[in-house]
């Protein structure tokens, strides 16, 4: 529904994207996976590209990406999204293409295809929404589940002898010839989203000059799954999140 | 001081409150009243919003419009 432009004499300064569907999110309240939506649907209004734009959704929370996204989308299977945004680009290399994953979706099941997207530099946007844990199945530990998060499979906090390291797979991928842009943003101040806006749209720019794959990481909460408040999970995220994953570019052009 | 205000969509909001820690003017507050899906919803609860849109870009549901009154110079010109 679009919104009435004036009010008591002042003028309209926001309103949801208009690429951003009007039907209501099924994610818990507070949950970072809707903040993403609208400033990713945000640059593609700015940019002029829904037309333009094809999407690649995963398999977790955001498996209804398309719900809300006013772009042509296609869902892919668990981890599988990379692989299929790749074919996506090739047979429509003029389009803007990204795919949008959580970190069980790109960083576990589907490790191999995220490594080899991003070697191969396919001229893509892959978003990676690292809640450090499987929030749709109910809370078990993903590769980047902090050392001693409490899961549901790790009730006693994750342990490195036996359950490994949390896998910091945004600075492995940088190593990789075929990286572009890689970057690390989170949502969890309007700091923080602006900041987030600005590096989706530089990826989308980068994507036309054909020179490899834009990887941004968005460090995000999951209030559910984590038993938090959703204000509780963002002072969780800031004081335990960052300092293991830390925000800012890690990878960016030459120029 | 700009004034602002903003509406809420009341219905899709989900009182996660993450707009009332972004708000810099302490001026929304959740509603004692439920909406349909049975959650609060947030509302203001004084004049000093400033229309400064914090609110709207953390809100994860995108519930929130805001306006904001448009700057004069004293020839009334807009700027
Ligand atoms: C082949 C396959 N294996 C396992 C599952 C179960 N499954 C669904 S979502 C998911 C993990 C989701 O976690 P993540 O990608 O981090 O997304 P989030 O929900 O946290 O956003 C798993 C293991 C599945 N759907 N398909
Ligand atoms: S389970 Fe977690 S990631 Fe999934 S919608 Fe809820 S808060 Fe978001
Ligand atoms: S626009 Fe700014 S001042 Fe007004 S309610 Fe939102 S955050 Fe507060
Ligand atoms: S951020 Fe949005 S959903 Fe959360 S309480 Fe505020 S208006 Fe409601
Ligand atoms: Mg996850």
């Amino acid at each position: 529904m679009e919104p009435v432009a004036n009010i008591d004499g002042m003028e309209l300064v926001y309103k949801k994207p208009h690429t951003l569907t009007d039907t209501p999110m099924h994610y818990c309240p507070g949950c970072s996976h809707g903040v993403v939506h609208k400033i990713l649907m945000e640059v593609i209004d700015e940019l002029g590209i829904q037309e333009e734009t094809i999407g690649v959704a995963p398999v977790g929370c955001s498996v209804f990406a398309y719900e809300y996204m006013n772009i042509d989308m296609q869902e892919a299977a668990h981890g599988r999204a990379s692989a299929v945004a790749t074919g996506i680009k090739r047979v429509l290399p003029n389009k803007y293409v990204f795919s949008y994953q959580g970190d069980g979706d790109l960083a576990a099941i589907g490790t191999g295809e995220t490594v080899h997207t991003v070697n191969r530099g396919e001229n893509i946007l892959m978003l990676f929404i690292n809640n450090g844990i499987y929030g749709m199945t109910g809370g078990q530990m993903a590769p980047t589940s902090l050392i001693g998060m409490k899961t549901t499979t790790t009730p006693f906090g994750r342990e490195a002898s036996t359950m490994g390291n949390p896998l910091k797979i945004t600075e492995l991928l940088a190593q990789l010839p075929g990286a572009y842009f890689v970057t690390r943003h989170s949502v969890h101040n309007t700091a923080a989203v602006r900041k987030l806006k600005k590096a989706i749209a530089a990826s989308f720019k980068y994507q036309k000059l054909n020179k490899g794959t834009c990887f941004i990481e968005v460090v995000s909460n999951c209030p559910s799954n984590w038993k938090m408040t959703p204000v509780e999970s963002n002072e969780w995220l800031e004081k335990n999140m960052f300092p293991f994953y830390p925000l800012g570019d890690i990878k960016v052009p030459k120029s | 001081m700009i004034r602002g205000t903003i509406i809420v969509a009341t219905d899709i909001c989900k009182a996660c409150e993450l707009c009332i820690t972004a708000c810099p003017q302490d001026c929304l507050e959740m509603s004692p009243n439920l909406n349909v899906k049975s959650y609060h919803y947030v509302q203001l609860k004084n004049d000093t919003c400033t229309g400064c849109v914090n609110c709207a870009i953390v809100c994860p549901d995108s519930a929130i419009t805001v306006y904001r009154q448009v700057k004069t110079t004293p020839k009334g010109a807009t700027v």
